[in-house]
């Protein structure tokens, strides 16, 4: 009788054990050979060009979007796509002609309004595009989208539809390097399906790129086959992607482990020391345009007055990059020595070493520097950042230890941690953060000046810490002014100068991007951006 | 028995108007949303204070809440940042953690009563100690622990099961993750039945029984275990809501797009018709689970009755 119940239990057990693995059989739900399933993120805005300021919703735009100009994967250089020439001769009114041929996925043609609709759509204020600002080089822009009240056009007046494959654009000053801009998807040309129905082509956006989306539920996947109508020099080289919403990158990277996904393309940090070895060599570490820099509250009279730029250079001094990066990283960041990225190259403006000593650690320089600038104010300093994701309380923990040690006073210097990332945000508007705070800048396009210009000219955009500095202000605006590139990174590079003697922001490190493949994959590769290049992976 | 059951429903009314405006108010306490959705870009004013307004989020905090409340009774929602209405999400998300968490509650009663019967009847022998000694262990894991180990063994290293579950959920790749969620509650589920068991094995009523010469088992399942589950019921009731709601860590373990999910997404965000649709949904299962344990009561005690 007791025994009886003994071995019903163990049979209760047994079965369970064995449910489980018969639905381990029928779990992960497969896709068609030839497929690719990769990792991604819940985009956090509706999937259109101008709305999408994010990585996850980028992926799928690079994958269902061309545009006149293309990055290109490797070099980062701008290329022609569906341009087929734009012209200038002032670098301020430009002529642009589309190339023929060129189709949206439902077979509209991609026509010179395809483009000038798309940007006057993406300008305006109604349509609340958080990208909204690219498009405020064009002339007009204040009338679609004033500062404050209602817009008073509809359209951007500096663009003009000449016949079907041509149209000017003015602007509303010299920026000599603008057509390399136009690579960014918020310059997307929009089929007439977006206007007329805009709630379906949310449902399942219609592009000109070389994949078309099959099926879409959002915030768990998203299905995309290769589109064989595409006639772009970069078809794509499998038959189809799927794209799979995770929220723990352990998960995904379980899930490769396990056969079960194909393609992560954010290894967790926890998993970097094993990951050579657990994906026998299919891991891909590599520079991304993303710059991590310690910013400094410029709008404070205790950080600006003179002097206090040996202060700035000091504590930069203080900070031993390389031991973090190794440590805490393991790599995937690189010791930054300028205020741009390596994904530039040297032609693109990238320059190792700009910032000389004072971006090398120097304990003993870094102390005499700050007491000859008169100390740190209040005698003791706080970083800030929020802490909600990206392991910030890890690196603002070590900096600080750095910081600590060089000065030799534990108490020099402490974290002060902000629960959100929108809390930080808001603080840092407010201009209520009065020490140092992290600031991360991931590039538009590989342009110098996209490092420069939105971060540290006068009331520039992005310029958090509220630094101005006439020197580098004329200097950037010679370079927009210039009509050749070469002349115009040159002058860009003497900006950066400005900043490596008055050290508004202390660069920490490039971010890298990173990705791990199954065996079934060969050709993965990161564009500049760090997102894989979907097209040119080839599925065994 | 009907009447109880109507004042019961009609205490729940200010429980939720409660619940939601706490919800609201401590979401709204976090601070302005819109900043965040610009990413390293600093946000464009004009652009901002458009967003704002469509979200109602320039109005004084009192306005907000009467305008979400006057939309919740219209049987709207919000809507997610991403722009899909916060019901498409609750319609997609609810579904799934109710699976799991059928899971795991079918996981808690089945073993851990049995375990609980089985230690309990053989107190002070080796397979009590056992039990007391694994159930130890396993209240003692954190689920993050168990979550990941369970995970990369069964899922990688033996390839028994898929270690995350597919956008359709069925029962079938939800029993892992509805074990791992269970594995507490298991816990107590188990001890609590033990010493219930233990306390009343010593009533008179059973010993009557027992001298009765009623079959063993008659005894076991008929009078001394129906008499000592009623602590046990009282937690499983408490458990469901905790269950729904706190699967979070585990969702996020094994990629399940459930309400935990959700919940996740929406704080991060700070997307408040998210978390405090959600919330609330959550408050109202809580309170039905608990009416349905007070209401079980009386049919596991035949002494307790509800006028």
């Amino acid at each position: 009788m007791r025994g009886g119940r003994r071995a019903r239990a163990m049979v209760a057990l047994g079965g369970l054990v064995f449910a489980m693995a018969a639905a381990g059989c029928g779990g992960g739900g497969g896709v068609p050979a030839g497929w690719v399933r990769a990792s991604w993120g819940d985009p956090q805005n509706p999937l259109e060009p101008a709305n999408t300021n994010e990585v996850q919703g980028g992926k799928v735009l690079d994958m269902i979007f061309r545009g006149l100009k293309r990055y290109d994967p490797r070099t980062g250089a701008a290329v022609n796509m569906l341009a087929e020439r734009i012209g200038t001769r002032d670098s301020q009114n430009f002529t642009i002609t589309v190339k023929s041929g060129w189709t949206f996925s439902n077979g509209e043609k991609v026509t010179a309004k395809s483009f000038v609709d798309a940007w006057n759509y993406g300008a305006l204020l109604d349509n609340k595009q958080k990208n909204a600002s690219f498009f405020e080089y064009i002339d007009g822009y204040e009338k679609v989208h004033p500062a404050a009240g209602a817009a008073s056009a509809r359209t951007l007046a500096g663009l003009v539809v000449k016949d079907e494959r041509t149209f000017t654009v003015r602007l509303r000053t010299k920026f000599s390097t603008w057509p390399d801009t136009l690579g960014y998807t918020a310059y997307a040309p929009l089929p007439r399906a977006f206007f007329d129905d805009h709630r379906a082509w949310l449902k399942k956006p219609v592009g000109n790129g070389p994949y078309t989306i099959d099926s879409y539920t959002r915030g768990s996947a998203m299905r995309l086959s290769r589109w064989d109508g595409y006639r772009g020099p970069d078809r794509a080289a499998n038959k189809g992607v799927e794209l799979r919403v995770y929220t723990d990158n352990n998960t995904a990277y379980t899930d490769l482990q396990a056969g079960n996904l194909d393609l992560v393309d954010d290894i967790p940090s926890t998993q970097l020391k094993n990951v050579t070895k657990d994906l026998d060599g299919r891991y891909i570490n590599q520079p991304a345009g993303i710059i991590q820099t310690l910013d400094f509250p410029m709008y404070r009279a205790e950080w600006n007055r003179p002097g206090m730029e040996k202060v700035r250079k000091g504590l930069s001094m203080a900070i031993n990059r390389e031991q973090i990066t190794t440590q805490i990283y393991r790599r995937t960041r690189t010791p930054a020595t300028d205020w741009t990225s390596p994904v530039l190259g040297e032609k693109g403006g990238y320059r190792a070493g700009l910032c000389q000593d004072a971006c090398t650690y120097d304990p003993g320089r870094a102390r005499r520097l700050i007491e000859e600038g008169g100390g740190l104010p209040g005698g003791r300093v706080t970083i800030s950042s929020n802490v909600d994701n990206g392991s910030h309380r890890l690196w603002m923990d070590a900096v600080c230890n750095s910081i600590n040690n060089a000065l030799g006073n534990d108490r020099s210097c402490t974290v002060n941690p902000i629960g959100t990332f929108a809390d930080f945000r808001n603080q840092l508007s407010d201009e209520r953060l009065d020490d140092m705070f992290r600031s991360g800048w991931q590039m538009d396009y590989p342009l110098i000046q996209n490092f420069l210009q939105p971060l540290y000219y006068t009331d520039a955009s992005s310029n958090y810490g509220k630094f101005s500095d006439p020197a580098f202000d004329r200097l950037i605006d010679a370079a927009n002014s210039r009509t050749s590139t070469a002349g115009a990174i040159a002058e860009f590079q003497e900006a950066e100068t400005v900043l490596a003697r008055q050290m508004p922001a202390i660069p920490l490190w490039y971010q890298n991007g990173s990705a791990g493949y199954s065996e079934k994959l060969s050709g993965v590769m990161l564009n500049p951006f760090s997102v894989p290049v979907y097209e040119r992976i080839t599925v065994k | 028995m009907s009447r109880y059951v109507a004042r019961r429903l009609l205490q729940m009314i200010p429980v939720f108007i409660g619940s939601t405006f706490l919800i609201f108010f401590m979401v709204y306490a976090l601070g302005d949303p819109v900043a965040a959705l610009f990413g390293d870009k600093a946000p464009d004013p004009a652009t901002a204070a458009r967003i704002r307004q469509d979200l109602y989020l320039d109005q004084p905090l009192w306005k907000q809440y009467l305008h979400y409340m006057g939309q919740v009774f219209a049987g709207n929602f919000g809507t997610a940042f991403n722009g899909q209405p916060v019901t498409e999400l609750m319609g997609s998300a609810f579904p799934v953690t109710l699976r799991l968490t059928i899971v795991a509650i079918v996981f808690e009663v089945v073993i851990g009563i049995a375990l609980g019967v089985l230690s309990g009847l053989r107190r002070g022998r080796p397979v009590d100690t056992t039990v007391l000694l694994l159930t130890l262990v396993v209240v003692s894991v954190p689920t993050f622990v168990s979550g990941y180990v369970l995970q990369y063994l069964i899922g990688v290293k033996w390839r028994l099961a898929s270690p995350s579950v597919s956008p359709e959920a069925t029962f079938g790749e939800l029993l892992l993750p509805g074990v791992v969620l269970a594995l507490t509650s298991l816990a107590y589920v188990t001890r609590l039945t033990r010493t219930s068991l233990a306390e009343n094995a010593r009533a008179d009523y059973l010993r009557t029984a027992l001298a009765k010469g009623l079959p063993r088992h008659r005894i076991v399942l008929r009078h001394l275990l129906r008499n000592s589950l009623i602590p046990v019921v009282t937690f499983i009731g408490a458990d469901i809501g905790a269950l729904m709601g706190g699967a979070i860590v585990t969702e996020r373990i094994f990629n399940i797009r459930g309400v935990g999910f959700q919940l996740y997404q929406g704080i991060l965000r700070q997307n408040s018709p998210t978390v405090v649709g959600f919330v609330t949904i959550l408050v109202i299962v809580f309170l039905l689970a608990n009416l349905l344990v007070d209401l079980l009561y009386a049919v596991l005690d035949p002494r307790i009755r509800y006028a």
